[in-house]
Formats: structure tokens, C-alpha cells, sequence
């Protein structure tokens, strides 16, 4: 292989602008100056006509923005520019259920992407989110005839007020980190979705979001309330036109699952290489209900993600997937969270990650058990790969147990590529890189087999791709 | 017809170390050539050599396929151009089923050989041949949707290799050790395999320390390899020979020298 480092590295971000990087005009119904203020915060909740009970949770979440200190753990976070990002901007001024009401370079730009494709193949409803609004949405109808709610978030307060209020916030609290606190502040967009008693989603529901501006915040927010014994899969991507200069990306994600529902939560996460990518998920399971993230970042310039589970009822079980890939200029710092609060709970935290030319991928973990949680099982997987000698892994897996009565599980493991495994599939006739590839996606196999197999073809696809060229 | 050639090979250890000091065999198709020797007489050097590990450094003279210079040649150009290894020891491959594994290698055999264009083997051809190749090999089914040698046993390790060779279809199959960790009817089935597949199309090295799996496959040729040379060739009648003898009058010979 001739091709030298910087050339391979060029090549895979030839390859993600051509497929994702790219960036259409701007023609833009409404977009905000740069900076975070109290005047865009009255601005945004005015375009939105919102309640005003939602105005001053927002004046109040920037307030704790603004009072807390940028978080020193993790990853370097000094390189956010606040005052040149644009916290808000409205593509178009109506939402489309048609995707050929759409501007055409933003349809164009969902084309080029497959979404519509996609939703017509295996969704059974989609909600596609560019710059800070939902400029498309619908779900099928026998699903809305059951009474599932499926909505961006915006439409979800303006149509179940009530409901939203019940719950906005309560999961994670507006003061609950920096980046949480300044979602409250300047939220727009994401999902709404209530699945109603006894309701059973059997195919997923999609969330795409698109970042086409440069130095664009969007800040989506997310809530979901399964209902008694009822089950939904809810599936995120994500990907930005490559830039010079930096863009962020900060969510907050609520889930309520009732006694016996069951939620599975999806995230392929490709962002461009200058997207920070902050997010705070966290999930409550009640009475045997059952919640399940899978968490896949393989894109960003820096990713700080920890999906969290609460057990509050018995027999709760909770599972995160977590797979981490960071290549050049990339750092993940990834993993997951189970709080046991309730007896006979279960959880099961798996995380593979996977570093190569210089990336840093990490696991970053708690699994806590509360006093009086007898019987609580919980197993910690986290295996990492590193591709070569410039790349770098660090686990670290907080446990915290307060009851004596549980089986605890922790395993982790480190590993190189080894020379005699490629040596072995080349000698079948396969390229050094695509070697390297399949003992990728074998590493991660665990995870990928318990996705869709639309996604898992997706999944494997983009690690092909972050793999191509990448040994030389 | 395909011919495999060596000329005068010599064979390095990264520091250094001689190995295979010189070697000229020709394996052409129709052939099966046995390759006999003892424990360290760098017969396992010579197969990881020929099919290009990164490890071994070959020193001098020449590997030939049908003429073209494969010697500078890495192991997946040399697996492309119709070179096949069965490993004494295949590793294994978590997370990646032998179907998919044995698809991803055809396709890119399939791709390289029409010019970098990529050319997949339908799925319906691939598993017809698959099932019908398990079958002849008693493979079972259910080891296709298993991680590639990930847990089987020595003998499902060994099968795997022939039914894999039988897959790609190599011009020139090597065989290191594949008799060894073998019970007898696992070895009747994996030579009647590799027999199979010799003909106009492939000829065959067999590597190997004992006579027994040439019970099975008759040579037509027989080398005796100890400390990196051929010490003798002939006929089959040479392994019945080196059946009752051993090794010792060669190896007594080099004390000597």
C-alpha cells in the first residue's frame, strides 16, 4: 500500500463529504445572529408561541448555563466558541408531511441521505430534523388510529401540553449538567412520543437529524412515555457537512417506561469531524419494564455520552450497547450507567470501542446499587480494540454498591489486531484493510446483531468506511 | 494448467536467522508433491513463506505463479492470483460467521481478478456450492453460521481449511500439517477432499512430518526437507521408506558435514 498517512486520512474524509459532508445554500425562513443571550432565549419560545411556563424554564435553564463551569473531566471541552455558534435557525416556516413540500435542496439533501427511501422500505415513521426545526414528520396512520403519539417535540408541547408538562424536565433536571442546562434553554425540535397501554411499535420509528449551516448548534430535545406493557424501537442518525470550524451539538433524551413496557433507543451517531457532540440521555424503567440503549458514535470531533438507566420498580432490567470508533482527531468518551433503586433489578452494560490513527475511545461507566436493591444483578462488559501504536483507550468504570446482596459482574478487555489474524484472512485473498475491517466488525458483532438489519447493514457499512485505507 | 515454482529460496527470520537455505521445487497441476521432514526442519518457515508472511523475510531467489514473479508480492495478491494455504494452525475470528467470511474472501478474489471491479458471487450460487462442498466434506451445517474457527475443535478446524480451499478454488494448495490433531476417518474425508480437487485445475504440496496422511493422498513426488534444504526426492516409495527409517540417516548426514 503506496498511499501515505495524510493521503489515507484525506481519503476518509473525502469519503464522508461526499456521501455526508457535503452542504447546501442557505435560504433560510428565520435564523438567529450568533451568541447566547436572554433576548434569543425570548426569541426562540416567541417563534414557537410557547406557554409561558416554558419561557421561564428556559430564562431560568440558561441562568444555570451561565452559572456552571465548564466540566474539566471527560474530554477538552476549551475549544467551544459559545459566542459564535448560531443557537437557532428555521429552515422553512411550515412543516412538510410530504417530503415534495420541501425547498429542494433541503429534499435533496434528505435524498442524498435515503431517508425517504428508507421510510417507505421499513419505518413505520419518521421525523426528520434540519437545522434547529422538524421540517418533515409523519407516522403511519393505523399507529396514530391506536393512539401513538409520534411528533417533534415543539408540535408534542403545543398539542399535549399537559402531558409534557407532567414529565419535561423531571428525568433530567434542568440544572442537572452544563450541557443539559443549556438544552432547557434553547431546545428545539426532537421527538414527542407516547405509546399508549398495551401498544405494541413493531417497526421503528426514525429520527433523522441534519446539520447544514456552519458553526450551527442544534439542540434537540427528546421525550418518550411508554405506557403500560407497551413496546417502541426509536431509531436517531445524525450527519454534518464538514467545516473548518466547529459546530455543536448538545441533546437532552427523556424516557418514562411503565411497568412492563419495554423501549429500545437506537443512536448511529456520524457526525462530521468538527461537531461536538454533548449529549445527556436518561432512561426510568419501572415494574418490569425493560430499557435498552444502543449506542453507536462513530462520527464527532469529541463525543461525551454516558445513556443512563434507573430501575425504580422490581424485576426492571436495564441494557446499554455501547460502541465507540474513533479515528483521527477523534475522541469518544462513551459508555453507559445502571442505577439499581428496586430489588430483583437486572442490567447488563456492554462497550466495545475501537481506536486507530490517533483516535481516543473510551469507556466511562457507573453501575451503582442502592441500599435495600437485594437481589440486583448487573454485568459489565467493556472490550477495546486499538488499531495501532498512535491510538490510545482508557476505561474507567465507576461501581458503586450499597447492598450487600447482589451479583456483580466487571470485565474488561484490551486488544491489538494481531498480525497472525490479518496475516490469515489475507492469505484468503482479502486486502490488508478489508482484513482489518472484518476483525473489526466481528469485535463489535455482539452489538451489531441486535440491530435491525437495515441498521446493522448501516452500521457495518460506516465502519467499512471509517476502515478504508486506514492501514498502511 | 498451473505451475508454482521456487528457485533457489532462502528464508529469514526477522533477526536474522536462515531457515530455508536454498530450495528449487516445481508443483505443477495434476501433482501432489509431499514434503517430508522433522520437527524444526523449517517446513512450517517455508509454507508461511510461500504464502507471503509479513513475518518471514525471503532473502533470495524467486516464488513463481504461472511465470509472474509473486516473490515481492503480499499475501492477499498471491491468495488472488491462486495460492492457497491450509494453516496447521488457523486462527480464529470472533464475531465473523465462516458463510460470511468465505463470501467477503470470494468476492475479493472475484474482484481482483476482474480488475479491481467489484464482481460478487450471487447468493444462491454461493450457498448452493457451499452446502453441496459441507456436504462432501461432512461439514456441519450448522458450523456455516458459526465465528470462524472460534471454539471448534482441531478436527472442525482442519475440515474448515479444505472446505474453504474447496471454496476458492486455489491453483496451488499448500497443506501444513493438516493430518495433525486428525482422527482417521476425518483424515480418510479431508484427503478424499483434497484428492478431489487435484486435476487439471490445481496441484497440491502436501507438508508434512508423518507418512500416515499419505496413505490417503498419494504423492507423486516425495521431498525430504531437513534444516532448510531437500535432502532427497523421489517417488512414493521414498515415504514408505522414511516410514520405517526415519529421519535420522539425513539428519545424521548434515552432524557430519
Amino acid at each position: 500500500m503506496a498511499q501515505t498517512e495524510t493521503e489515507i486520512v484525506q481519503g476518509i474524509g473525502s469519503d464522508y463529504a461526499i456521501k455526508y459532508g457535503f452542504h447546501v445554500p442557505e435560504d433560510y425562513f428565520f435564523k438567529s445572529g450568533r451568541g447566547l443571550s436572554h433576548e434569543l432565549v425570548d426569541a426562540i419560545s416567541s417563534h414557537k408561541s410557547e406557554p409561558d411556563w416554558m419561557r421561564k424554564f428556559r430564562h431560568r435553564s440558561l441562568d444555570y448555563f451561565l452559572a456552571r463551569p465548564l466540566p474539566t473531566w471527560g474530554g477538552d471541552l476549551t475549544g467551544i466558541d459559545f459566542e459564535n455558534i448560531y443557537y437557532y435557525i428555521r429552515p422553512t416556516e411550515k412543516q412538510a408531511e410530504s417530503w415534495d413540500d420541501l425547498p429542494p435542496d433541503i429534499r435533496d439533501t434528505w435524498d442524498k441521505l435515503g431517508i425517504p427511501e428508507a421510510e417507505k422500505k421499513y419505518l413505520a415513521g419518521v421525523g426528520a430534523q434540519y437545522e434547529s426545526e422538524v421540517v418533515y414528520h409523519k407516522l403511519q396512520a393505523d399507529l396514530a388510529a391506536k393512539g401513538v403519539v409520534f411528533l417533534d417535540m415543539d408540535s408534542g408541547l403545543r398539542e399535549h401540553e399537559e402531558l409534557v408538562k407532567q414529565y419535561f424536565g423531571t428525568i433530567i433536571p434542568q440544572n442537572d449538567n452544563k450541557f443539559a442546562a443549556l438544552n432547557s434553554a434553547v431546545w428545539s425540535g426532537g421527538s414527542f412520543i407516547y405509546v399508549p397501554p398495551g401498544v405494541a411499535v413493531e417497526m421503528p420509528l426514525q429520527a433523522y437529524f441534519r446539520i447544514n449551516a456552519e458553526n450551527m448548534g442544534q439542540f434537540e430535545r427528546t421525550l418518550i412515555i411508554v405506557d403500560e406493557n407497551a413496546y417502541v424501537h426509536y431509531v436517531e442518525g445524525c450527519t454534518a457537512p464538514i467545516y473548518s470550524s466547529d459546530s455543536l451539538h448538545s441533546a437532552v433524551v427523556e424516557i418514562v417506561v411503565k411497568k412492563g413496557g419495554r423501549c429500545r433507543y437506537t443512536t448511529i451517531q456520524n457526525w462530521s469531524n468538527n461537531v461536538y457532540n454533548l449529549v445527556t440521555k436518561r432512561a426510568v424503567a419501572y415494574e418490569g419494564a425493560t430499557m435498552e440503549w444502543v449506542d453507536g458514535n462513530l462520527g464527532s470531533k469529541l463525543t461525551m455520552k454516558y445513556p443512563a438507566i434507573w430501575l425504580l420498580g422490581e424485576h426492571a432490567h436495564g441494557e446499554v450497547l455501547s460502541i465507540a470508533f474513533a479515528g483521527a482527531g477523534q475522541h469518544q468518551d462513551a459508555g453507559g450507567k445502571c442505577v439499581h433503586v428496586a430489588p430483583n433489578t437486572s442490567s447488563v452494560i456492554t462497550s466495545k470501542s475501537i481506536s486507530k490513527n490517533g483516535g481516543r475511545a473510551g469507556y466511562r461507566g457507573l453501575l451503582e446499587v442502592a441500599k435495600g436493591a437485594k437481589n440486583s444483578k448487573s454485568k459489565v462488559v467493556c472490550d477495546a480494540l486499538i488499531l495501532d501504536e498512535d491510538s490510545r483507550s482508557d476505561t474507567y468504570p465507576y461501581i458503586r454498591i450499597d447492598e450487600n446482596e447482589v451479583d456483580i459482574g466487571h470485565e474488561a478487555t484490551v486488544s491489538k489486531i494481531g498480525e497472525e489474524q490479518l496475516f490469515y484472512l489475507m492469505s484468503r485473498g482479502l486486502s490488508e484493510a478489508e482484513a482489518s475491517a472484518m476483525i473489526v466488525s466481528g469485535f463489535v458483532e455482539p452489538i451489531t446483531k441486535e440491530l435491525p438489519l437495515e441498521y446493522a447493514v448501516e452500521m457495518n457499512r460506516l465502519i467499512q468506511l471509517q476502515m478504508e485505507g486506514s492501514v498502511g | 494448467m498451473a505451475r508454482l515454482e521456487l528457485r533457489n529460496l532462502h528464508v529469514a527470520l526477522e533477526d536474522g536467522t536462515e531457515i530455508v537455505k536454498g530450495v528449487d521445487l516445481a508443483v505443477a497441476s495434476n501433482e501432489v508433491h509431499a514434503i517430508m521432514g522433522p520437527n524444526g526442519s523449517g517446513k512450517s518457515t517455508l509454507a508461511y513463506a510461500l504464502m507471503g508472511h509479513p513475518g518471514y523475510e525471503i532473502t533470495e531467489g524467486q516464488i513463481l505463479l504461472d511465470g509472474e514473479d509473486l516473490t515481492e508480492a503480499g499475501a492477499d495478491e498471491r491468495a488472488q492470483k491462486g495460492l492457497f494455504l491450509a494453516f496447521q494452525y488457523p486462527y480464529a475470528i470472533p464475531g465473523v460467521t465462516v458463510t460470511s467470511f468465505l463470501r467477503s474472501a470470494i468476492n475479493a478474489i472475484r474482484k481482483a481478478r476482474a480488475g479491481g471491479v467489484d464482481d460478487p458471487v450471487p447468493v444462491p450460487e454461493f450457498r448452493k456450492e457451499l452446502f453441496a462442498q459441507m456436504e462432501r466434506l461432512k461439514v456441519s451445517r450448522e458450523l456455516a453460521s458459526r465465528y470462524l474457527n472460534d471454539g471448534f475443535s482441531g478436527g472442525e478446524k482442519k475440515r474448515v481449511e479444505i472446505l474453504q480451499m474447496a471454496m476458492l478454488k486455489p491453483r496451488i494448495a499448500v497443506l501444513d500439517e493438516t493430518d495433525s490433531g486428525l482422527d482417521i476417518d476425518a483424515l480418510k474425508i479431508v484427503a478424499a477432499g483434497v484428492k478431489e480437487l487435484v486435476g487439471p485445475s490445481m496441484g497440491a504440496l502436501v507438508i508434512t512430518h508423518y507418512q500416515r496422511i499419505l496413505n490417503y493422498i498419494e504423492p507423486d513426488f516425495v521431498h525430504v526437507f531437513v534444516d532448510g534444504e531437500i535432502a532427497e526426492e523421489g517417488g512414493p516409495e521414498l515415504a514408505h521408506e522414511l516410514e520405517r527409517t526415519g529421519y535420522a540417516k539425513w539428519e545424521k548426514e548434515k552432524e557430519t558435514v
